[in-house]
């Protein structure tokens, strides 16, 4: 019982992670981002070929990665997302032209990982050792995964609600037309954002490959069950994504150990179409 | 008049059409087959996602329902009953996502529909796995490529009558208040949701219908193989190519694409994946509407 409360938090937590990216991109930078899953299926790759071609452990891969994974959605939109977001008449708009081109960005990324890693799962052994948290035993590479999850989120919530940066990206958030007024760079804020958000796919990534077994056709799930914690927790609802992945983690956990490991993604869409019916605008989010 | 001539030209047409496998050789009645398909598939995609732009990213699960449908009933009902369970079974799937998600934003709609398909699949795998114990079936069915080519012709032809219908009627009207501003149609009396409602299940239906009369081509059936989520990818660029807002926009689209990628997937089957999310995303920024409505603005500019 309280292993799998365990496993769930730990699987939570990088739900968490996901959706905060997935929302902070999604609420700042107006982008809908499809391929975010597959970004991360492309940092856990990555981090099996540091680890097992060059013996870096993944705890120093965040380090390199994490800036790849910045730099690497920051160039995707200067590239691709700045011309759709300077062409759209109105948010809809965008948002129906982000969904089409990161839907193509997500077989370009599949396509490509598929051509270097094949269609099979991949998984390296890391730090596997047996370690007692209350007297279940809890393998130490999750124990490290959800440390650095709590840790990352947390160092996460502290920038945007603590920092005057965070501040200006919340501004935007709250309210794209009246932030220039007070001297708003929109376009700045927009770009930090999404880029924030590739290197928050990109940790998650390095954390996830640490205790599971990846394909480079998972990214798809990935996306979808972050999706449905950004909408669980309120669109741009930080706090609602961690509580919302928290208990997403939960759910399929406790469903894997006493159903069936094969209904986790039924079971995710039960909770969804049940909050759909219930709470529309999700656990925290304002109508 | 002008109807009139169209009329009889489409009829022409879909005669030569009809005849063209009694005079070509098999592998281009496959071919035909295969375009035939993508065609009903991206004329129904657009009747429901190009006037509302409620993007469906769900193509194949309704399709692989289908398919599945007919795998798993061949040998114990007639065939057009299969069928008629097919497009029912489809029906009720598309009430039940559409009624859940369709009375709220699109970002929803967009949402559910993205892991549909995947969701599908599991399901359908689990049951077999647990309940039936037979994991992939086979159709056995009387059919050569001409029967199901002759099939999808007639399914094509009556989804662009469909269509062609819908944007004559009030229903249409109705629906092009929805994609301009929803909140405008509501206040005008348009009852919004079941619009979309009524729209999105005719679409699926088709859909469903053209996996279950595709199915006997594949002999053997499994989850993977036609739950895979390139139908829907290639029916989205292949609409949006041709303009999802327009009648013939999805058949101009789909026809030159079904070729390009017949032929990618035979000459790079490993880069295929690769050069169709490029191409779809080079079709989103330089042809938003599509190619008529591109040529329309060269032609207007052109006069001008």
């Amino acid at each position: 019982m309280l292993e799998h409360v365990i496993n769930g938090l730990v699987l939570g937590g990088t739900y968490a992670l996901v959706a905060m990216g997935l929302t902070i991109q999604y609420g700042i930078a107006r982008i809908m981002n499809l391929s975010f899953g597959d970004t991360i299926i492309a940092a856990c790759f990555a981090t099996y070929v540091l680890f097992s071609s060059f013996a870096i452990s993944p705890v120093l891969a965040l380090l390199i990665l994490v800036p790849a994974g910045y730099a690497f959605s920051l160039v995707i939109y200067r590239v691709i997302m700045r011309p759709l977001v300077a062409r759209a008449p109105d948010e809809g708009a965008l948002e129906v032209d982000s969904i089409l081109v990161t839907f193509g960005l997500l077989f370009v990324i599949q396509g490509v990982l598929l051509i270097f890693f094949g269609g099979g799962y991949t998984s390296y052994s890391f730090l596997n050792t047996p370690v007692n948290v209350l007297g279940t035993v809890v393998a130490g590479n999750r124990l490290l995964a959800v440390v650095l999850s709590l840790l990352i989120g947390l160092a996460l919530i502290v920038i945007l609600y603590r920092t005057r940066w965070g501040m200006i990206l919340r501004a935007v958030a709250l309210s794209p037309q009246n932030a220039p007024l007070f001297g708003i760079d929109t376009d700045r804020a927009a770009r930090t954002a999404f880029a924030i958000g590739g290197a928050m796919a990109a940790t998650v990534g390095v954390v996830v490959s640490m205790f599971q077994t990846f394909t480079a056709t998972a990214g798809v799930v990935f996306t979808m069950k972050a999706l449905i914690v950004v909408i669980l927790g309120g669109k741009g609802s930080v706090l609602g994504a961690v509580v919302a992945g928290l208990l997403l983690g939960l759910v399929e956990t406790f469903v894997a150990a006493y159903i069936d490991p094969g209904l986790t993604l039924a079971a995710v869409y039960g909770v969804f179409l049940l909050l759909l019916l219930v709470r529309p605008n999700g656990i925290f989010g304002k109508a | 008049m002008k109807v009139q001539t169209a009329f009889v030209l489409a009829a022409a047409a879909l005669v030569v059409l009809a005849l063209a496998p009694l005079f070509i050789p098999d592998y281009w009645t496959g071919v035909l087959l295969g375009m035939t398909g993508y065609v009903t598939l991206a004329t129904a995609w657009a009747m429901f996602s190009g006037p509302t732009r409620y993007v469906s990213l769900a193509t194949v699960a309704f399709f692989g329902v289908g398919a599945y449908t007919v795998a798993v009933l061949n040998e114990a009902m007639p065939y057009p009953l299969v069928l008629l369970c097919a497009a029912g079974i489809g029906m009720a799937l598309a009430l039940v996502v559409g009624l859940s998600t369709l009375r709220l934003a699109g970002v929803y709609f967009v949402i559910f529909t993205f892991g549909l398909a995947e969701l599908v699949r599991q399901l359908v795998s689990w049951w077999e796995v647990n309940v039936t114990y037979t994991m992939g079936r086979y159709v056995f069915l009387p059919f050569e490529g001409r029967h199901i080519y002759w099939q999808l012709l007639a399914l094509a032809a009556v989804t662009l009558l469909i269509s062609w219908a819908i944007g004559r009627s009030r229903l249409g009207l109705a629906l092009k208040a929805v994609g301009d501003d929803e909140t405008v149609a509501a206040h005008a009396g348009v009852d919004v949701t079941r619009i979309k409602l009524l729209l999105f299940v005719i679409s699926a239906t088709i859909i469903t219908l053209v996996g279950a009369i595709q199915a006997p081509r594949w002999t053997y059936i499994e989850p993977s193989i036609v739950f895979n989520p390139t139908v829907s990818f290639m029916t989205l660029i292949m609409a949006l190519l041709g303009g999802a807002m327009r009648l013939w926009g999805p058949l101009v689209g789909a026809v030159p694409l079904f070729l390009l990628f017949e032929w990618l997937s035979v000459s790079f089957p490993d880069h295929f994946s690769i050069i169709l999310g490029l191409l779809f995303i080079l079709i989103v920024f330089v042809m938003p509407n599509g190619v008529l409505a591109r040529l329309e603005d060269l032609r207007k500019g052109g006069r001008a």
